[in-house]
């Protein structure tokens, strides 16, 4: 669309139809009404953001829109012409594509074949010159580049989202959907993405629809928004005419969100932790961790900050005995710490790995097995020798299930039947409900809803005025700030940044989170 | 002529005529592999191929018709595995062994009357011309298939890296879901390359009956199918990769016999084990504890 054309728009508002417009969308699933007579408006030359929580409908919506589902009633219309779209195909011969939040790129080819991979027609044999030469060509038109001839998996995140951008454009998309697009970038990543996506959407190549949960993106990139909350719309309007306040409102409804556990003054406690020049190596036998030193104490989380593939991974995986480490020593108190059983018993090792489900769980064992997991070879659940009590055990679950309101169909449920956020309460009861003096916690509250979120976080900072000493890995700053006493960044391995949360900067700590620190 | 060059025209000879099954059978595990599944039952698929090549060459006196029928039973195993792997909750690695057994099987079965009949055999191409030493012209007779099979070696390349098909059949291969995501049935894509993976181990069997040994007994092979599936993953799942590990096998294989033929007559079975040896020493040579295999299609990654 030209730029005479967009202020014709301007001039006769209500003849010009939608880029994209959906009325009246719900879509049930079994029981669930997961979308619940949903309409939107997508203006030509807008970048629209679509808000609301985990579960709230946002991706039901947008899968509709899609034609990954069919909505059982409404309808969808593409530039004011009602579309039968039965497949994210036919969304592309319409000229709508989407952005996932986990990248379907390829990682083992190019991004020259990721591209050609993408589009619907390929001659049988490739002339691989000259459809770099396109793509170069192509390239050049775009604000943004990248090489054609690198494999994507040496792409970083930033700029694999980058070609899932060009990927839409190179495709001919006008409308583009991204669903949390910034997940994975780091803010300046975030920034420079946005940034450039606004700039053609001001230019009129393109119309956005930006799923997102960040405020502060919405707030400095999109032109509307649309807020749902439990499949239902909670609410709509021109960004400019609101702020996060308004908008969290509608999200979360009338309960106002509760607050994380109150942070108690304390002194800062016994030595607990000591990490001292530890290196490791990732899956591809490069360096991950490279001479990393901490110090943790009784009574404090110390958070470690920093884009997700800097190295936090493998760190955890060390300090939770998956991993050797190359070089380096860890102590616990003064003795060292190896990461066996024996020693996680004896020195009140506690941890809250990511995907609680694959790495603290077994998926088809019942609850209370899970739960018991710590204690089941020790009295009183070991009996006669060698035994282990069930009875015990589930008595055991029972009374954790009730303190920590885990929602179970029982005790004898398999863990994996159970919501993500009652798989986490379940892996807290376990590493918390005795006596901790070391917490290692790793994105304890990823994918969990508001409610889930703020009861862990509670959980971790009672646990720390305890006097528990907490080292809580994280890729959400939100949390860290929320929790942390003092911010440590880990940028390519090493610990670039360290602050006291009273003088913590955001933007200095993105900065160091970028591997900008000095620059 | 000295016995260190006996000893390397034999190992030469023997390692163009050994590798010539194990080049077929891990071509075509290469190309099943790279859809992202793993077909075990080419060991099956294998001795089938030398059955029935040995069956039709002897009825119809025309060997290349008998390896084309290699190729055709094992396009049928091939669309066998592929359609009980398409089934739900069926795991690959268990129908493979399955049809590995079956293969065998029902070609000892059915191959019963053809122990004892003389099948016409396949030609040698002469490599050793410009020779006047009957040893170097000896060991310098190159079958057709080895030939076919250095063919097919680039030629599987070229459908990998340059074609439409081996694009896709890649994309299978690291992800089913982006895959799906561009509308491609990752079953049907998969359905070809296991037929085609098939196709090539038939004919890698039909080698062995028409060519090398050259006749059809129930001790044909000796588990080169299996082998040869292991050499994919040494290979790491590059068709050239392949033929070179295919050559280095056959020519560990050749040392035993070689030596033998030199008069050295001491530890002739441990020379026998050498290509074992070789292998089992490259490939902890080569391995990391800490490193996942370069090379594997991503979807092979996952434990399903």
């Amino acid at each position: 669309m030209s730029v005479a054309d967009a202020d014709a728009t301007a001039t006769v508002p209500l003849i010009v139809p939608a880029a994209l417009e959906a009325v009246g969308l719900s879509k049930q699933f079994g029981s669930v009404r997961a979308l619940d007579d949903v309409s939107l408006r997508l203006e030509r030359g807008t970048v629209h953001a679509l808000l609301g929580e985990n579960g709230a409908g946002k991706s039901t919506l947008v899968k509709c829109i899609m034609g990954y589902y069919r909505a059982d009633v409404g309808k969808v219309s593409v530039g004011g012409v009602e579309a039968n779209i039965a497949s994210p195909r036919d969304a592309a011969a319409l000229g709508i594509g989407m952005v996932y939040q986990h990248f379907t790129l390829v990682e083992a080819m190019t991004v020259a074949e990721n591209l050609v991979l993408s589009r619907q027609k390929h001659p049988f044999i490739f002339d691989w010159a000259g459809e770099r030469q396109e793509i170069a060509k192509f390239m050049a038109t775009m604000p943004f580049r990248l090489d054609p001839s690198k494999p994507v998996h040496t792409l970083a995140a930033g700029e694999k989202q980058k070609l899932e951008i060009l990927k839409q454009l190179y495709l001919g998309s006008s409308i583009v959907i991204l669903d949390e697009p910034t997940s994975v970038l780091t803010p300046s990543e975030a920034d420079e993405v946005l940034g450039l996506l606004r700039a053609m959407v001001k230019e009129g190549r393109l119309t956005v629809l930006m799923i997102s949960h960040k405020f502060r993106e919405v707030m400095q990139f999109a032109d509307e928004v649309t807020v749902l909350r439990r499949g239902r719309m909670a609410g709509k309007g021109r960004v400019a005419d609101l702020n996060p306040e308004s908008m969290a409102r509608m999200m979360v409804g009338d309960e106002p969100p509760r607050a994380t556990g109150t942070r108690q003054e304390r002194k800062r406690g016994d030595l607990i932790l000591t990490i001292a020049g530890l290196s490791a190596r990732d899956d591809l036998g490069m360096p991950a961790v490279r001479d990393f030193g901490l110090e943790v104490h009784a009574g404090e989380i110390v958070g470690i900050a920093g884009v997700s593939g800097n190295g936090q991974e493998e760190l955890l995986e060390v300090l939770a005995g998956q991993r050797e480490a190359d070089d380096g020593n860890v102590r616990i108190g003064g003795n060292a710490f190896r990461a066996r059983r024996g020693e996680m018993r004896t020195l009140m090792v506690r941890c809250l790995p990511d995907e609680p489900l694959r790495n603290a769980c077994v998926g088809a064992m019942s609850v209370a097995e899970n739960i018991g997991f710590r204690r089941f070879d020790r009295p009183p659940f070991r009996w006669a020798g060698t035994l282990v009590s069930p009875r015990a055990l589930r008595r055991h679950a029972e009374a954790l299930i009730k303190d920590y309101g885990i929602r179970t169909p029982g005790p004898d449920a398999a863990i994996s039947s159970l919501s993500g956020g009652n798989v986490q309460r379940a892996v807290l009861a376990r590493e918390l409900s005795e006596d901790v003096s070391l917490l290692i916690a790793s994105n304890p509250c990823f994918g969990l809803d508001f409610a889930a979120v703020a009861e862990i976080r509670t959980r971790i900072m009672e646990a720390r005025n305890r006097g528990t000493a907490v080292l809580l890995i994280s890729a959400d700053l939100d949390e860290i700030f929320a929790l942390a006493d003092r911010i440590v960044v880990m940028s390519d391995g090493r610990l670039v940044h360290e602050t006291p949360i009273a003088a913590a900067d955001l933007g200095v700590i993105g900065r160091h989170m970028a591997g900008h620190g000095h620059g | 002529m000295s016995a260190a060059t006996g000893v390397a025209l034999g190992v030469i000879g023997g390692a163009i005529r050994i590798s010539t099954p194990f080049l077929f059978v891990s071509l075509g595990e290469c190309l099943t592999e790279k859809s992202g599944r793993v077909n075990l039952g080419l060991e099956g698929t294998l001795v089938m191929g030398a059955m029935s090549a040995y069956g039709i060459s002897y009825l119809t006196g025309s060997p290349w018709l008998g390896v084309l029928t290699a190729g055709i039973a094992g396009v049928a195993l091939g669309a066998l595995h592929a359609w009980l792997c398409s089934r739900p909750r069926v795991n690959d690695v268990a129908v493979g062994i399955a049809l590995m057994l079956f293969g065998v099987g029902v070609a000892f079965f059915l191959g019963k009357p053809l122990i004892g009949p003389t099948a016409p055999h396949l030609p040698a191409v002469s490599a050793g011309w410009w020779s006047s030493s009957a040893q170097v012209r000896s060991a310098l007779q190159i079958n057709a298939l080895f030939v076919i099979g250095l063919v097919m070696t680039f030629g599987v390349r070229f459908l990998l890296q340059r074609t439409r098909w081996g694009l896709i059949m890649r994309t299978v291969g690291e992800s089913a879901d982006s895959a799906r995501a561009m509308g491609y049935d990752v079953a049907r894509v998969r359905l070809y390359a296991t037929m085609a993976g098939g196709f090539l181990a038939g004919v890698g069997g039909s080698f062995l009956s028409l060519f090398y040994p050259g006749s059809w007994n129930e001790g044909l092979s000796s588990g080169q199918g299996l082998m040869a599936v292991a050499l994919v993953i040494f290979a790491r799942w590059d068709p050239v990769r392949c033929l070179a590990a295919s050559l280095l096998f056959g020519g560990a294989s050749a040392l035993g016999p070689a030596l033998q033929s030199v008069g050295v007559t001491s530890g002739y079975y441990l020379f026998n084990a050498t290509p074992y040896v070789l292998t089992l020493a490259i490939i902890i040579a080569t391995s990391s504890r800490a490193r996942a295999l370069a090379g594997q299609p991503a979807e092979l990654r996952m434990a399903k």
